[in-house]
């Protein structure tokens, strides 16, 4: 073996409850994550991303499976003996010490001598900007300072995987941009293994090496940003990560003919019957209708977003298909409503996915 | 904030004073009153048939620590005095430390439980304070004395074989102090748990904390004001209990509370009674004291 994944779960399941009232927050669910990764795990609430993280953290022990650090099995070794730090998403900084001792907790409690304690906390409060707020009592902050608080608290024992959950999701818009930037900018320079967890896609998008998109206690697919975003598995990564449009078509040699009857070519089609296809809409172009290999469709609205004009259309079957054209220099897309067009689709750009 | 307006603050809140003066001069008379008239008995001389008679003196004060010996008039160190006093901040602080010792868990137990049950284990700690201090006291005698329900209990089960003299000892009084002031412990230190936030537990082990270091770092620094709380509200009435020393401790385990109580019946020297109550006043003050700074100072360097 070259190189240890930082954290393998193998087949873990985990069941809340007994009998009628048994919950599967996780199940079956496997993944790998390297070293030194920015890995996020992304889904709805209630999809068990918390319990993942617990089970790393080891607040909780599976019901079945395994959990690796560095390929050694931790599944039932006590949280205050695993490498593993979190950060919480209330942050439970400790009310009763200051923002130097709450960072050199961790060190105290492994017992490390009174002067690297202080170097590191020094070391830290220099990474997440803090010098000037060393003596003051957590109670004393703002939301982005316990943020950077609990961040550095949680860095300085220097863990092989650090775990976040929703650390952001209590901060304004305005922070919360600024502390995306400043994790990445922690992770690269610590090296450290982040575990992430967020349900903000652009968020698992911008920050993320890899992404594990899970709902209800299932991993559905993991990739990096760009496979989950233009190769999604099925339905539901597919529109939980981004707009699409879904659309029902027949498979043929060469493409597929859509319920419309309009024929979209997709490379190296086979005939496999029924499928379906995502099409994202800023991969769509309005040509005019008589243009070669043009789908016929009719404007039924224009939703102004700036940046971006939203087409949406029916074709002749009456399917709805949204197209994002880049809106120009004049604002005005130059389309009416009940306007007969023609919908182009970049090459490539149509998927199959599983429903 | 305008000139004028704070102005207008500070009328309205010189209002507010005004209007809270009655209450104030009756809590005046009521809290500083007696006080004042102690403080001016403990200065008379002991009337033949108790009372006092209005000469200055300060002999109330110098029996405290000092008797004068019978035959040749000199003073030697009280050592009956200063053995009631010994036992009386013995027995409050073992007192003090065993309701903790009880209460903590107990307090936990309580906090940690669904809300919806709550209300039902706190209903259960207070059903003692239902029942007149007195009789709970007495039904206490039936429990510990030599035919009482421990030992015939330990006698069944063989643990002994011939009865244990408890009643009329330090022990039974100490036992009895324990089971009387428990809730008084109990209900502050619930209060304390109740607001501490359980996430805090995680957040220490998650920080390589064992469960002991969990609580000696993060739980009991936490919960201090209640711990200080229960505490002062155990150890102040221990100091001056009355009840529990007399019916437990028989006439010899006496505590301040009954030697004072001595000096007005029996005694006849209300000028004696009056310096030992003030006298358990500044021991009560000063335990106060030292207990709240030092107890400060452990969560200044925490
Ligand atoms: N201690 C528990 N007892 C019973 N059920 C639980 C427990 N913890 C979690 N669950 C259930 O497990 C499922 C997954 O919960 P989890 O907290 O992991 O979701 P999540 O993905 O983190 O959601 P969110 O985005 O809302 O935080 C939910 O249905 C939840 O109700
Ligand atoms: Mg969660």
């Amino acid at each position: 073996m070259t190189q240890a994944n930082a954290i393998e779960a193998r087949n873990v399941i985990k069941a809340f409850g007994q009998g009628a009232s048994l919950v599967k927050a996780l199940d079956d669910v496997s993944v790998q994550i390297n070293q030194g990764e920015f890995f996020t795990l992304l889904g709805p609430s209630g999809c068990g991303k918390t319990t993942l993280l617990r089970l790393i953290a080891g607040f909780e022990m599976p019901t079945d499976g395994l959990i690796l650090l560095e390929g050694a099995d931790i599944t039932y070794l006590p949280p205050n003996k695993r490498p593993v730090n979190t950060v919480f998403q209330s942050y439970a900084l400790f009310p009763h010490l200051t923002v130097a001792q709450n960072i050199g907790f961790g060190l105290q409690m492994q017992g490390r001598p009174k002067a690297e304690v202080d170097k590191t906390v020094a070391e830290m409060l220099a990474l997440v900007k803090l010098e000037a707020l060393a003596s003051r009592k957590t109670s004393q902050l703002s939301g982005g300072q316990q943020q950077r608080v609990a961040l550095a608290r949680a860095l300085a024992p220097k863990p092989k995987v650090l775990l976040l959950d929703e650390p952001l999701s209590a901060l304004d818009l305005k922070l919360r941009k600024e502390m995306q930037v400043e994790l990445k900018r922690l992770q690269l320079e610590t090296g450290i293994t982040f575990i992430f967890v967020t349900h903000d896609q652009e968020e698992a998008l911008t920050m993320s090496d890899r992404i594990g998109v899970m709902s209800a206690g299932k991993l559905q697919q993991v990739g990096t940003p760009k496979e989950i975003y233009t190769r999604p598995v099925n339905r539901f990564v597919a529109s939980f990560i981004g707009e699409t449009n879904f659309l029902t078509a027949e498979t043929e040699a060469g493409g597929a003919r859509l319920a419309s009857g309009d024929f979209i070519a997709i490379a190296g089609m086979a005939a496999a019957g029924q499928v379906t296809l995502t099409l994202r809409p800023e991969q769509l172009s309005i040509v005019d209708p008589a243009a070669a290999g043009a789908i016929a469709a009719t404007v039924t609205s224009l939703v102004y977003f700036g940046t971006d004009t939203h087409v949406n259309m029916t074709l002749r079957d009456g399917s709805e298909v949204i197209a994002r054209l880049q809106s120009p220099a004049s604002g005005d897309a130059g389309l009416l409503a009940g306007q007969a067009v023609g919908i182009a689709i970049s090459p490539g750009a149509a998927q199959i996915v599983e429903d | 904030m305008s000139a004028a307006e704070r102005d207008q603050d500070r009328a309205s809140s010189r209002n507010g004073w005004l209007l809270s003066t009655p209450a104030l001069i009756v809590l005046t008379l009521f809290a500083v009153g007696p006080l004042l008239i102690v403080a001016v008995y403990s200065f008379l001389t002991p009337g033949k048939y108790g009372n006092v008679e209005w000469a200055l003196s300060f002999e109330g004060w110098r029996s405290i620590l000092y008797t004068k010996d019978i035959f040749d008039d000199t003073y030697g160190l009280a050592d009956a005095n200063l053995t009631i006093f010994w036992r009386s901040l013995k027995l409050s602080m073992l007192t003090t430390l065993t309701t903790f010792a009880v209460g903590f868990p107990t307090a936990w137990f309580i906090a940690t439980r669904p809300p919806k049950a709550r209300p039902l284990w706190l209903f259960l700690i207070t059903i003692p304070f239902w029942t007149n201090l007195l009789i709970r006291t007495y039904a206490m005698n039936e429990v510990l004395r030599t035919e009482g329900l421990m030992n015939t209990v330990l006698m069944k089960l063989g643990a002994i074989s011939s009865p244990i003299q408890v009643m009329y000892t330090d022990t039974a009084v100490f036992i009895g102090m324990t089971y009387v002031y428990l809730p008084l412990m109990v209900l502050p230190l619930f209060a304390a748990i109740d607001r501490f936030d359980m996430r805090l537990l995680e957040a220490g082990y998650d920080l390589y904390a064992s469960r002991l270091q969990v609580l000696r770092r993060i739980i009991l620094p936490i919960v201090k004001p209640g711990i200080i709380a229960g505490s002062i509200l155990v150890f102040v009435p221990s100091l001056g209990a009355y009840v529990t020393p007399r019916v437990l401790g028989g006439g010899k385990q006496m505590m301040i509370g009954n030697f004072i109580d001595l000096q007005f019946g029996q005694g006849r020297n209300w000028p004696l009674g009056a310096s030992l109550s003030l006298t358990l006043l500044v021991i009560v003050t000063i335990a106060l004291l030292v207990y709240v700074k030092y107890a400060n100072k452990e969560s200044a360097h925490g």
